[in-house]
């Protein structure tokens, strides 16, 4: 039809293929991110502070967002059940405390004991989302809040009788878990860290979430990668092409929820502290923004949009933040803040979902 | 021209420049049944799109030319407009609500009322239903096409006949109802119902009630019909008195001949008399393209055409052995037996699939053309992969050079071959689709409606393109098209199918009367068994 319309359409076709290209919710987000910087330049709040903490919160959500991509491109939608994965990680993060790990031994096997379990975990998760096609997103959201419910149960039951994460009195898991107690706080942080100017460089975990992206890119340039990604774009023509669409939605799944599990530990080792009981509740949407936000649809993700939108999701509520308390000084709305922001921003990101889908 | 009822006068019209009505005279006189009749495409919906206001002619910039009712010009905006002018349809798909009674389903939003206290206050959305007047009516109604059913039955559960009577009778309900148009109403009815809808048919017209028959039965046409209007690619053929006519006359007109691609004929050919596909008892439920039991064989180094009318079951035949659709039956493939509803097996063993679904099925429209001609080879027969430890990646080295080499080949235009499939022409993208089947090497080749959406210049690459492929590789293909024409300049045979079976196989050279007599499903008087047909239905 664009093409009755004659001349007078072809420049805003023109700007619409470009804003096609980096998708309007980017390109809205990275303004107002720049906006809350000049204002918190204005209000005096130190430049390098914000740069570092949105490199380092880059960094530590960068895995749990990259759990998104293979969800996605399976066609399962965003991994809304992120939960699962998370409460995997932290089970191999405690389990590995238990067994008196420290330092790097305490991490390397707290992924060790993680990822066997998200992968059977994701496994039965796949399943249920092929019995629930169409509704994949609702179900998976409702599915992770169960988990966690179920979790706070199990996190109290634990035999686990480490004192470094036991309550003092009666038996089960501290909410908390300090991680500087096994040698595990800001350990990949700390890895090469150097500073320019005063901005903080944590290299180690930039790293790590490098290595973890290459391999979710690669994994999608591989047989499977692609016939996966086939699957959720046009499921038609993967079915018409031979494809065992159902076994590649497990298996991509399964791929999230062992994202998911390695993303908490890692996320964990940054902020110092292990959260158990209902932490991971919200977890997930975070993460949904963070990718919708880099330009993913609900049927299409790449690794470019996890590692733009985990950086101006992460900028700017580090940046909203001291922004508004400095404005709104006195008063003490952080926290109020934090919620309108970051859920603002979700909110926003969830509306744009179905922006791929035409 | 005064007695005329409804009168289409010199009616044109266009979509985007695309002419599918050209100067159409058409008029219907009291009491008259006036048969309409032509292939899919023809401009028969169009036509009625028209009478009835639909926002489908609205929207695109409305008709050239002239209604009018009882004399009088008219041009309605909204089919609401339509019934209250008292013209009625009676759709091939029942629009009937299956938890209601008849009654409440004649009386839809046309219901009796008396005010109550509640309505007096809230205004008449609440009165109460008048069910005693309601009943009456629908017993007037339903006995004046003599259904002796209870008029307090539920819908659900009727056989599919009364649900046709159910609908009629809720146009004829309508006060002032004058004409009614009758969309291929026997489409789904046993023999018995349809005739019982037909004895229908006439008593109203003797109650002088104006008819268009829209069918592609002939028989039923030459039985119920006093005229009969024949239109071809958008343009009236001819109007005649059913008494000056027969079948094999409105069969060849139908057909008529079109543009002729020239049958190109070369001596390289090899049929030889093996059969390399053996089709047996083969049903396919493909939602509007029933396929229901098919026998075909099929020998090596053939072109066979797979035709007839849309709906009739032509497209399920490809989509069930290649596994799109569920698919029950005996198929041997090169004398083994082939599962079946298993995609990948289907292409292992060495079958080609063009879907006529082309934007749905047949490619990734946001990825490169070097990836949609690469996918099935690398997932189904493993090629242009590395082997990088315990993984296969994409090879794409080997992806891009066989692209180009496609290209090439077939003269895909496209800037490079990272553009998206999308974005290319119809024609072009069909040789991308072309291309991703010719690349698995496949020794039979399935093509569903090739040359659909594709301007006529390129129409005669692709089958240019694949006569040449019969010829130079001895390929085997098996061409489903809507278009006699293509399939007359390429095929050695062309099976016809109708209501999901094989009506007959004609030559190509075979004439206009024979095509046309055998896609109605009336060859040469032939009758059908009709126990089997209900059997279908029930």
């Amino acid at each position: 039809m664009a093409e009755m319309n004659g001349n007078g359409n072809n420049l805003s076709r023109a700007s619409r293929s470009l804003l096609g290209d980096i998708g309007l919710p980017t390109v809205i987000i990275a303004v107002f991110w720049v906006l809350t910087l000049v204002a918190g330049h204005f209000v005096g709040i130190s430049m390098s502070t914000l740069v570092s903490d949105t490199i380092k919160r880059a960094g530590m959500n960068g895995i749990l967002v990259l759990a998104m991509v293979p969800a996605i491109q399976s066609g399962t939608g965003p991994n809304f059940a992120l939960p699962i994965g998370i409460v995997c990680g932290l089970l191999g993060l405690v389990t590995a405390i238990e067994m008196d790990l420290t330092g790097m031994t305490w991490l390397l096997s707290s992924f060790a004991l993680a990822i066997p379990l998200a992968a059977v975990v994701g496994y039965g998760y796949g399943k249920l989302m092929n019995a629930v096609k169409g509704s994949e997103m609702t179900i998976a959201t409702y599915t992770g809040f169960s988990i966690v419910a179920l979790m706070c149960l199990a996190w109290l039951m634990i035999p686990f009788r480490n004192p470094k994460m036991g309550w003092f009195i009666g038996k089960g898991l501290r909410e908390t878990i300090q991680l500087d107690a096994v040698g595990g706080a800001q350990i990949l942080n700390n890895f090469l860290l150097f500073t320019v100017g005063e901005v903080i460089v944590p290299t180690g975990l930039l790293l790590t979430f490098a290595f973890f992206a290459f391999l979710v890119w690669l994994f999608f340039r591989s047989k499977l990668g692609i016939a996966i990604s086939a699957g959720g774009i046009n499921p038609k023509f993967a079915q018409a092409a031979g494809l065992d669409i159902d076994r590649n939605r497990v298996l991509a799944n399964v791929v999230s929820t062992i994202l998911g599990a390695i993303g908490i530990i890692v996320y964990s080792q940054s902020y110092g502290y292990a959260q158990l009981y209902t932490a991971p509740l919200m977890m997930a949407f975070p993460a949904v923004a963070a990718v919708l936000i880099g330009g993913a649809t609900a049927s299409r993700a790449k690794v470019s949009h996890v590692i733009i939108g985990v950086v101006l999701f992460q900028g700017l509520l580090t940046t909203a933040l001291p922004v508004a308390n400095e404005i709104f000084a006195g008063t003490d709305l952080s926290e109020i803040m934090r919620m309108i922001i970051q859920n603002g921003i979700i909110l926003y990101a969830l509306t744009q979902v179905k922006r791929g889908v035409q | 021209m005064s007695d005329s009822l409804l009168q289409f006068r010199n009616i044109s019209k266009s979509f985007y420049g695309n002419s599918v009505l050209a100067n159409i005279n058409f008029d219907v006189k009291e009491g008259e049944i006036h048969a309409l009749i032509g292939e899919n495409g023809a401009g028969k919906s169009t036509l009625m799109n028209i009478l009835f206001g639909m926002p489908v002619i609205t929207s695109t910039g409305g008709y050239e030319g002239d209604v009018l009712i009882d004399g009088e010009k008219i041009s309605f905006r909204s089919p609401h407009e339509a019934m209250y002018a008292g013209i009625g349809m009676v759709h091939q798909e029942f629009m009937l609500i299956p938890g209601y009674t008849i009654t409440e389903n004649i009386k839809i939003n046309r219901e009796i009322t008396t005010p109550n206290p509640v309505s007096r206050i809230f205004g008449k959305r609440l009165e109460t239903l008048d069910m005693a007047s309601m009943n009456a009516d629908a017993r007037k109604a339903l006995d004046k096409l003599d259904m002796n059913i209870e008029e307090f039955t539920q819908v659900a559960g009727l056989p599919v006949g009364h649900m046709q009577f159910v609908e009629i009778a809720r146009e004829i309900d309508k006060t002032g109802i004058k004409i009614l148009v009758f969309d291929e109403p026997t489409a789904v009815l046993t023999e018995t119902e349809a005739q019982n809808l037909l004895a229908a048919v006439k008593r109203l017209a003797a109650k002088g009630i104006g008819i268009v028959f829209i069918s592609h039965r002939l028989d039923e046409i030459i039985s119920v019909a006093d005229r009969v209007t024949i239109l071809r690619d958008g343009e009236l053929v001819v109007t005649k008195d059913i008494k000056d006519t027969n079948a094999v006359e409105i069969a060849a007109l139908m057909i008529g001949r079109k543009v002729a691609i020239d049958r190109v004929q070369s001596e390289g050919r090899k049929v030889s008399d093996e059969v390399v596909l053996g089709i047996r008892d083969l049903h396919v439920g493909m939602p509007g393209e029933m396929v229901r039991g098919i026998d075909l064989d099929i020998r090596k180094g053939e072109i066979v055409g797979i035709g007839g009318l849309a709906g009739q079951g032509k497209l399920g035949i490809a989509n069930g052995i290649m596994g799109t659709y569920p698919a029950r039956g005996e198929v041997v493939f090169n004398g083994k037996p082939m599962t079946l509803n298993a995609p990948h097996a289907a292409m292992a063993s060495g079958m080609g699939f063009v879907s006529e679904d082309r934007k749905g099925v047949g490619l990734l429209l946001n990825e490169s053309i070097e990836l949609n001609i690469a996918f099935t080879a690398m997932q189904v027969g493993n090629r242009f992969l590395k082997q990088r430890g315990p993984f296969l990646f994409q090879d794409d080295e080997g992806i891009r050079k066989h692209a180009l080499k496609m290209i090439q080949n077939l003269d895909i235009r496209c800037e490079s071959p990272l553009q998206h499939a999308g974005s290319l022409s119809g024609g072009n993208q069909q040789k991308v689709c072309v291309a991703r089947a010719l690349t698995q090497d496949p020794v039979f080749l399935f093509v569903s409606e090739p040359t659909r959406g594709i301007d006529i210049g390129a129409k005669k690459l692709i089958l240019d393109l694949l006569l040449k492929l019969n010829e130079e590789e001895g390929m085997t293909i098996v061409m489903t098209s809507s278009e006699l024409a293509e399939l007359r300049s390429i095929c050695d045979r062309i099976v016809i199918v109708c209501e999901g079976r094989v009506e007959g196989v004609l030559p190509p050279d075979a004439s206009d009367a024979d095509f046309g007599l055998m896609m109605s499903g009336s060859r040469g008087g032939k009758k059908e068994d009709s126990p089997e047909r209900s059997a279908d239905h029930g």
